[in-house]
């Protein structure tokens, strides 16, 4: 029964059941694009910035977000913070070399996140026109 | 007995051990991270990466050992990245409200990232390797490494960097921007992102989805604008 409504609805402009393949078929084929692009051009840029700037495109261009996009998408946002797990343990490869500099990388790293953080942050307040719809935040 | 060590040489060979032992880590770090009301401080990827460091050094692991099974995870970097367009279409009037302070905003951050971190690290006499090495940091790995790489530093010690940097931005952006008492989402989130590129644009996801399409955008920004002005400057100030 639900296979029978689904199959009717790849008749129309629905995919169905492959939704969701569908559209990570999409970004991932964003990002090769964008792999390939950066690559032949040598641009200073990483592919998968391009495919973001690709897939928004298309997005315009096809004048919104497709509910089945925006699951795909929603999903691999909701745990991004996973996907920098392994590169982050690649910490361990360098501990020598970091020992050897460890006050001043600490010291170093300390100083130029706060001041960017507190560059940016005024910059941006200082330049924003007041957006009345935006509500306020104490969390991000 | 030695069908316990059969076992562990067949499963210390196997991807899926690191992949679940990636996972586990990262769930682990989750919980502490909720149990603590997303406190930045816990932040998850710091405490699975401690479990991490501390699980493959105990066993004797090498790290290519672990990145044949934790490969799965961070391939998706990339079309996470990708999918950042969404979040970002989702606020596409703020954006084009706000086009010319984002720009000038990341701009300065960008600037403000490397100049102090490689000032600072000259004072305190790091070595040539570890001032080349930092000025990118800011940026999303693999434009940092990319960079480190045309300066002559190291691209390797440049990915650490930008991890540490990314952690560290995660844990005290939010710390700082509440003392400076900014509210507004979309300042929040540029600031986050040009600090601390991927992670801290997974963090300010996890908040408010407002902060994390303008951290994402600030990320994708910062990598293009340090990648063209970072070599020239570079340059300029130390020579060829």
């Amino acid at each position: 029964m639900d296979a029978r409504r689904s199959c009717n609805r790849c008749i129309g402009r629905s995919i169905g059941p492959l939704g969701m393949l569908h559209y990570f078929t999409i970004i991932v084929c964003c990002q090769l694009v964008g792999e390939l692009i950066v690559t032949a051009l040598k641009a200073p840029l990483p592919g998968p910035v391009l495919g973001m700037t690709i897939l928004f495109a298309g997005i315009v261009w096809n004048g919104g977000i497709p509910d089945d996009l925006a699951k795909v998408a929603d999903g691999l946002l909701l745990n991004l913070s996973l996907l920098f797990v392994p590169a982050g343990t690649g910490i361990m490869l360098h501990a020598a070399l970091i020992g050897r500099d460890v006050v001043p990388i600490s010291v170093a790293l300390v100083v130029s996140t706060v001041a960017t953080v507190v560059v940016t942050a005024l910059m941006m307040t200082a330049l924003s026109r007041p957006a009345g719809d935006s509500k306020d935040g104490t969390g991000a | 007995m030695r069908d316990l060590r059969d076992i562990w040489v067949y499963l210390s060979a196997n991807p899926l051990l690191h992949l679940a032992l990636t996972l586990i880590a990262y769930r682990i770090g989750v919980a502490i991270y909720t149990r603590g009301n997303l406190h930045p401080m816990l932040n998850p990827v710091m405490i699975a990466v401690i479990l991490l460091v501390g699980a493959l050094t105990a066993t004797g692991t090498s790290y290519q050992t672990y990145f044949e099974g934790a490969q799965f995870v961070h391939f998706l970097l990339g079309p996470a990245t990708v999918a950042l367009a969404i979040p970002l279409y989702r606020q596409i009037e703020q954006v084009k409200r706000s086009a010319t302070a984002l720009l000038a905003s990341i701009a300065a951050g960008a600037a403000t990232a490397s100049v102090t971190a490689v000032g600072v690290a000259y004072v305190l006499g790091a070595s040539r390797d570890t001032l080349i090495s930092l000025a990118p940091k800011s940026v999303t790995a693999p434009v940092a490494m990319g960079i480190s790489e045309q300066l002559g530093g190291l691209p390797s010690l440049t990915a650490v960097l930008v991890m540490m940097t990314g952690i560290l931005g995660a844990m005290l952006g939010p710390v700082i921007l509440n003392r400076m008492g900014i509210k507004d989402w979309a300042a929040r989130g540029v600031a986050m992102g040009t600090t601390s590129h991927g992670i801290g644009t997974a963090r300010a996801m996890q908040v408010n989805p407002t902060a994390g399409a303008f951290a994402g955008l600030a990320m994708g920004l910062n990598a293009l604008a340090t990648a063209l002005l970072l070599p020239i400057i570079w340059r300029v100030i130390f020579g060829p």
